[in-house]
């Protein structure tokens, strides 16, 4: 006789939840999110002016992460009153409003990897999001977007970076399908942002070596994938060391270069390299390590591993808490949300309360612009086809989720017009040219399936060609100014100069349109309780409220 | 800490029915290749030697593949991956050779040693649960020419373009890369796995031995 089955089992096990892995606690490889038992227990020790013993290792035992952090990120002159409070006083100190955001940098900057992983975990959620908001480096929240495209479309991309500046981000990202389309990749966006808006800044995500040598041409304006570790095994896997991307970091900001470092929960554990340490106490040392370098920002929050610590228990939790340690440390966080995590509408909300709700630096690093099966960073935990529900959201809590309601027509004409502009600029550098066909498709587009293929070894050579011609940004702007586009000659002039001027290179900055550089030096976040720190203007309550599908009582 | 077993395999049943299902709807021009299972021997025959043959492509596996795990993460055979590769480098007219890595599990680092070893300076890295990437001798460790991500994407037809792909580079041709594919929702299915299955696939590493040649016999 057959088994009896649920009916009310068959429809749970139906749901979409069911389609997400769930792994049990692994304590021994550091499958554990956060307050893992083989976590290190705090201590420090100084002599002479140096740290001798940190966290229950004397200074000649360090790794090199250990020997960095030592030696770069704690202060020790505060180390020793810092280290002395309990982990509850510390906690208090995150969420209590008469305690200044500066007197808690100051005090946290002291203390050492274990001592912050167990102040952390004297945190429920909602604290930790209290946290966030109140030591957030920027007074007012941005957001970032992916612009990416299946099918590497450069048309498509221009047009959408077009439209993901309209629609409000301050950062666009892009990446690649094909390794050796990145430079016309990086080439579209430039176009793109600056028809959309003037002032947003862009990068394309690839091989640190390229992403430099594209940036210093003009093409991009930021980096943020120059990934740090946890472990010394898994940074010796990526050639590299503290040292290294500190240097890294250095020639970013030589050339006038934004730039941040990039880490997050379970990466370690997702290389098989945890050493048995919770996947929170190990993004506490990158944290630490981009500290140490000098970098002003993170981007964290789990990122590409999200999977591994959304797999197991109190995995999101620690994923808002190493967002909130970023920002302790008086840096920047672009805070994740920018991967697919769930196949649960719900969960997928859930994952992004904290940072929205708390409001960061950037609250995606990125929301997708596109519709995720375009997402080349094999999707975002948001996409373009969520974007009503997004606005929604903001309207319905009063948050600035840093996006705003946009008009068809007003999309429809920045689409165009970034499409327009790519066909000059094609034609003028003799590039496979773009059709009058392509430009109406990417204008009224949704995603890379309503595009014809275009002829990929041919703009291969054109990528090869933008690389060993040494094509810059300013050979861009003279063709914009020759072909009628003017204005957005201008911009891209404008987004260089502002490489020679610098004030962008300052912790959490963003351009505005007309080139004034908005950051924690003069938008500092100031929350001491309510009615202080980011408060929604009236001008910027009426663009969120005004969704344009809204019925108004004076049209029934 | 067992592997629920079951969960693995009633999840990788769906997601190839879920891929299988969307190539149908797509109308990819190449049929399906039907997956053969069939097993294979794996012999060592000494430490791999730099090749001076310009018309061979270095296939390169971590420790546990075709010995500790014996399928990828969606249940395609090892020995079918090496066969698809294989047949796909000598419809070209090239020859594959096979070496296993011995230091590292990251799979642009065994590609590349691949690639060093390789007469023509073109290998292939594949790890246990199906990631692959083409690499070249000149390029930095981590450049490559084509890279596959998403493990749970790659069935035998695409194994075979790979290789096919990798031999047309060897042969110094401009192929059209193989067409990317891309499912969103791999991550959350098969993430928090792929980290359990990598950290048992690490446990085989060893840092200080050199690697080796691999005579593959299939049966």
């Amino acid at each position: 006789m057959a088994e009896k089955k649920s009916k009310r089992f068959e429809v749970l096990n139906n749901r979409p939840v069911h389609k997400d892995g769930f792994i049990a606690e692994w304590v021994d490889v550091g499958l554990y999110a956060m307050g893992s038992p083989k976590d290190p227990v705090p201590s420090i020790k100084i002599e002479n002016g140096k740290i001798t013993e940190m966290d229950g290792k004397k200074r000649d035992d360090f790794d090199m992460i250990e020997q960095f952090i030592a030696n770069y990120a704690i202060d020790i002159e505060i180390a020793p009153q810092a280290m002395a409070k309990s982990d509850l006083e510390l906690a208090k100190m995150l969420v209590d409003p008469n305690v200044s955001r500066n007197e808690v940098t100051k005090i946290f900057q002291g203390l050492t990897p274990a001592k912050i992983n167990n102040v952390m975990d004297c945190l429920n959620i909602v604290e930790i999001m209290m946290g966030i908001s109140k030591m957030r480096s920027r007074k007012t929240p941005a957001n970032q977007a992916h612009i990416t495209s299946a099918k590497d479309h450069p048309v498509q991309l221009a047009a959408d970076a077009a439209e993901g500046a309209l629609r409000g981000f301050v950062e666009l990202e892009t990446t690649v399908g094909v390794n050796r389309y990145a430079p016309l990749n990086a080439l579209s966006l430039l176009i793109g942002s600056q028809t959309g808006r003037p002032g947003v800044l862009t990068q394309c995500a690839l091989e640190e070596a390229f992403e430099l040598q594209i940036g210093m041409r003009g093409l991009t304006s930021y980096a943020e994938t120059v990934s740090v570790y946890g472990t010394e095994s898994v940074f010796i896997d990526g050639d590299d060391t503290p040292w290294s991307k500190a240097f890294l970091a250095s020639a970013y900001a030589s050339r006038g270069l934004k730039m941040r470092f990039t880490s997050g929960t379970g990466s370690e554990v997702q290389m098989g390299a945890a050493e048995g340490k919770s996947m929170l106490y190990l993004e506490t040392r990158c944290v630490m390590i981009t500290k140490g370098a000098g970098v002003q920002g993170l981007q964290n929050g789990s990122i590409s591993c999200i999977g591994v610590p959304g797999a197991v228990p109190s995995g999101l939790r620690a994923v808002a808490a190493e967002n909130l340690i970023t920002v302790t440390l008086d840096m920047e966080v672009a805070s994740g949300n920018d991967q697919t995590f769930s196949h649960s509408d719900l969960r997928r909300t859930a994952r992004t309360i904290p940072q929205l709700f708390s409001g960061t630096d950037l609250i995606f690093s990125g929301y997708s612009g596109v519709p995720n099966y375009d997402n080349m960073f094999a999707g975002s935990n948001w996409d373009i086809e969520d974007m009503d529900d997004y606005l929604a959201i903001q309207r319905d809590f009063k948050v600035d989720g840093g996006n705003k309601p946009v008009s068809e027509e007003e999309v429809v004409a920045v689409r165009n017009k970034a499409a327009r502009a790519l066909q000059a600029v094609y034609d003028a550098l003799g590039f496979p040219p773009i059709t009058d066909a392509e430009v109406e498709a990417a204008t009224y587009a949704n995603g890379s399936k309503d595009l014809p293929d275009r002829n990929v070894t041919e703009d291969l050579r054109a990528a090869e060609r933008l690389l060993n011609e040494g094509i810059n940004g300013i050979d861009i702007v003279k063709i914009l100014a020759q072909r009628g586009f003017r204005d957005i000659a201008e911009a891209i002039v404008m987004m260089m100069r502002q490489r020679v001027s610098g004030d962008y290179l300052q912790t959490s900055a963003w351009i505005d349109s007309d080139g004034t550089v908005y950051s924690a030096v003069n938008d500092p976040n100031d929350y001491q309780g309510p009615g202080t720190g980011y408060r929604i203007s009236e001008e910027r309550w009426k663009e969120i409220k005004e969704i344009p599908w809204a019925i108004r009582p004076e049209d029934v | 800490m067992q592997v629920n077993e079951e969960l693995i395999k009633k999840v990788i049943a769906e997601v190839l029915q879920e891929v299988m299902g969307e190539q149908a709807k797509t109308s990819s021009p190449t049929a399906t290749l039907p997956q053969r299972g069939g097993k294979m021997t794996l012999v060592e025959v000494g430490v791999a030697k730099k090749g001076t043959d310009p018309k061979e492509v270095v296939v390169a596996i971590p420790p546990a593949f075709g010995t500790v795990f014996t399928e990828t993460i969606v249940g395609v055979p090892h020995s079918e991956v090496l066969r698809q590769v294989f047949a796909g480098i000598e419809e070209e007219g090239l020859k594959p050779r096979l070496v296993r890595v011995y230091h590292t599990a990251d799979v642009g680092f065994i590609a590349h040693q691949g690639a060093k070893l390789s007469g023509s300076g073109i290998g292939i890295g594949i790890l246990s649960r199906g990631t692959t990437v083409i690499h070249q001798r000149d390029l930095n460790p981590l450049n490559n020419l084509e890279l596959f991500p998403q493990a749970p994407l790659l069935d035998a037809e695409v194994f075979r373009a790979i290789g096919r792909n990798a031999a047309k580079y060897a042969k110094g041709e401009h192929p059209t890369p193989v067409p990317t594919r891309n499912d969103p929702m791999a991550r959350p299915r098969y993430q928090g796995i792929a980290a359990l299955l990598h950290n048992k696939e690490v446990r085989y590493l060893d840092r200080s031995k050199s690697p080796m040649e691999l005579e593959v016999r299939f049966e």
